[in-house]
């Protein structure tokens, strides 16, 4: 079984949240987390082909990636997501994962493993179907940082 | 039949009368008439939400409504299959539903996940179910009272009732027998054709071939509903079902889409609003059909024939 110990601290932090309360609590957990969702900053909002969509979520998510400038390899990796308010679990996941995860290296994203999205302990709550869309929107995001290290390299 | 004591009167107006059964649908200025006069709160009307997200509910609902989630609450755990009677007794009493209560539902996405939840009702023959005309969005469109407060209603009684599935629900054999006569595919375009829509490093989950059912007409559920989310007219649903698909009166027909919810908007449209009498959905769909093995399939945007050569 993996562990949190794995994790970069941030992430770390909010699965050891979710882990410590019951199942009717971490749904309501995961909405705090998508009224917690950032909105997009207005030069993305005007340009929503710099997003991409994960087709794998039940409803619309758009999201991309910027590496702060000036970092080199260690630079910054900054998240930005889209989902509409109509889709609180998409959005909730997204929010755990701009929390967790933006600001941080590309090292460190890359290291976040795959299945990570299932220590939420959401799986049953939520469904194996509906935890697709947050695994597909870390893969999303993990493909994008290597694509965006190997151009950099 | 023995009339229903507990029965809440139906609405009636000029755009429900059209249809054939007026009775299966209420419209938003009536259910908030009925959350004024407290027949929510008092448990004579229970209003029940069913949405694709299963966090929305908690976003904020119709005052008094109860939340029955279509995958958590409706669908067995194991088998690809719905609950079994004892479990839906369970779900029904614990939300407040009695055997003789009236039910209205409504949802997101033009009442999709809701016409879902009310064709599981109803093949668990519960009587009295109606869907709130444009659902969600309309409510809320229209500036209506949401809560975030949870209801806690006092328990219902609901026996054990076993499924009969029959009726109103097709499994790929009734399909298969079903060939040449007529099917519905609820999809979208891209889906009934076999195209493929996402770029190949995405694989998109489902099915291992794309295309449609022999014979089978395309009518996109939502063709079924208007802008506002509420269900087209008579005379649009006419054209589009009799007209469009070809279908005639008396027809057996079968609605299929990806995994059955789509397809019970539609089938609700063809069922209660056109009055066809057989009418099953096939919740299988396609992500069985498009999987199983020597089924007959048809590419691109024809119909398609059959008889058509199987496993040569």
């Amino acid at each position: 079984m993996m562990t949190t110990q794995a994790l970069p601290t941030a992430l770390a932090a909010i699965v050891d949240d979710f882990q410590a309360l019951t199942e009717p609590e971490r749904l309501q957990l995961l909405l705090e987390f998508s009224q917690g969702l950032p909105e997009l900053p207005e030069r993305l909002k005007d340009h929503p082909e710099l997003l991409e969509q994960v087709v794998e979520c039940q409803s619309p998510l758009f999201l991309t990636i910027e590496t702060e400038k000036g970092g080199g390899p260690a630079g910054a990796v900054r998240l930005f997501f889209k989902a509409p308010a109509e889709a609180p679990t998409t959005r909730g996941f997204a929010g755990v994962l701009h929390e967790g995860l933006d600001g941080l290296s590309a090292e460190e994203i890359l290291s976040v493993p795959d299945d990570m999205p299932e220590l939420l302990g959401l799986t049953r709550a939520i469904t194996p179907l509906r935890m697709r869309g947050m695994t597909a929107m870390l893969g999303r995001i993990k493909r994008k940082v290597a694509a965006s290290t190997a151009v950099r390299s | 039949m023995k009339g229903n004591a507990m029965s809440y009167p139906v609405e009636q107006n000029e755009k429900f009368a059209a249809y054939a059964h007026p009775e299966r649908l209420v419209s938003t200025e009536w259910l908030a008439a009925a959350v004024e006069n407290g027949a929510v709160a008092s448990g004579q009307l229970v209003v029940v939400e069913s949405d694709e997200d299963v966090l929305l509910y908690e976003t904020g609902h119709i005052p008094g409504a109860v939340k029955i989630d279509w995958h958590t609450d409706l669908n067995d755990e194991v088998t690809r299959d719905y609950v079994d009677g004892a479990a839906f007794a369970e779900l029904a009493a614990s939300k407040g539903i009695s055997r003789d209560s009236t039910v209205v539902i409504y949802g997101d996405k033009s009442n999709w996940w809701a016409a879902y939840a009310l064709w599981v009702f109803t093949l668990f023959g519960h009587q009295d179910v109606r869907l709130l005309d444009g659902g969600r969005d309309k409510w809320i469109a229209e500036g209506r009272e949401l809560t975030t407060d949870r209801p806690a209603p006092a328990r219902g009684d609901y026996p054990v009732v076993e499924r009969d599935d029959a009726p109103i629900r097709a499994f790929k054999e009734d399909v298969l027998a079903h060939l040449g006569k007529p099917l519905i595919d609820v999809r979208s375009p891209e889906e009934y054709t076999g195209q493929r829509t996402h770029m190949p490093a995405y694989p998109e989950e489902g099915a291992l071939r794309g295309g449609h059912i022999p014979t089978a007409a395309s009518i996109p559920w939502a063709r079924a509903a208007a802008p506002d989310g509420t269900f087209r007219s008579r005379e649009e649903l006419d054209a589009l079902y009799l007209g469009e698909a070809g279908l005639t009166e008396g027809d057996d027909v079968v609605a299929y889409c990806r995994i059955g919810e789509r397809s019970s908007h539609t089938w609700f449209a063809l069922k209660y609003l056109l009055g066809f009498e057989t009418v099953r959905n096939y919740d299988g769909s396609w992500t069985e059909w498009g999987n199983a093995v020597r089924v007959p399939i048809v590419k691109g945007a024809e119909r398609g024939s059959f008889p058509v050569a199987v496993g040569a």
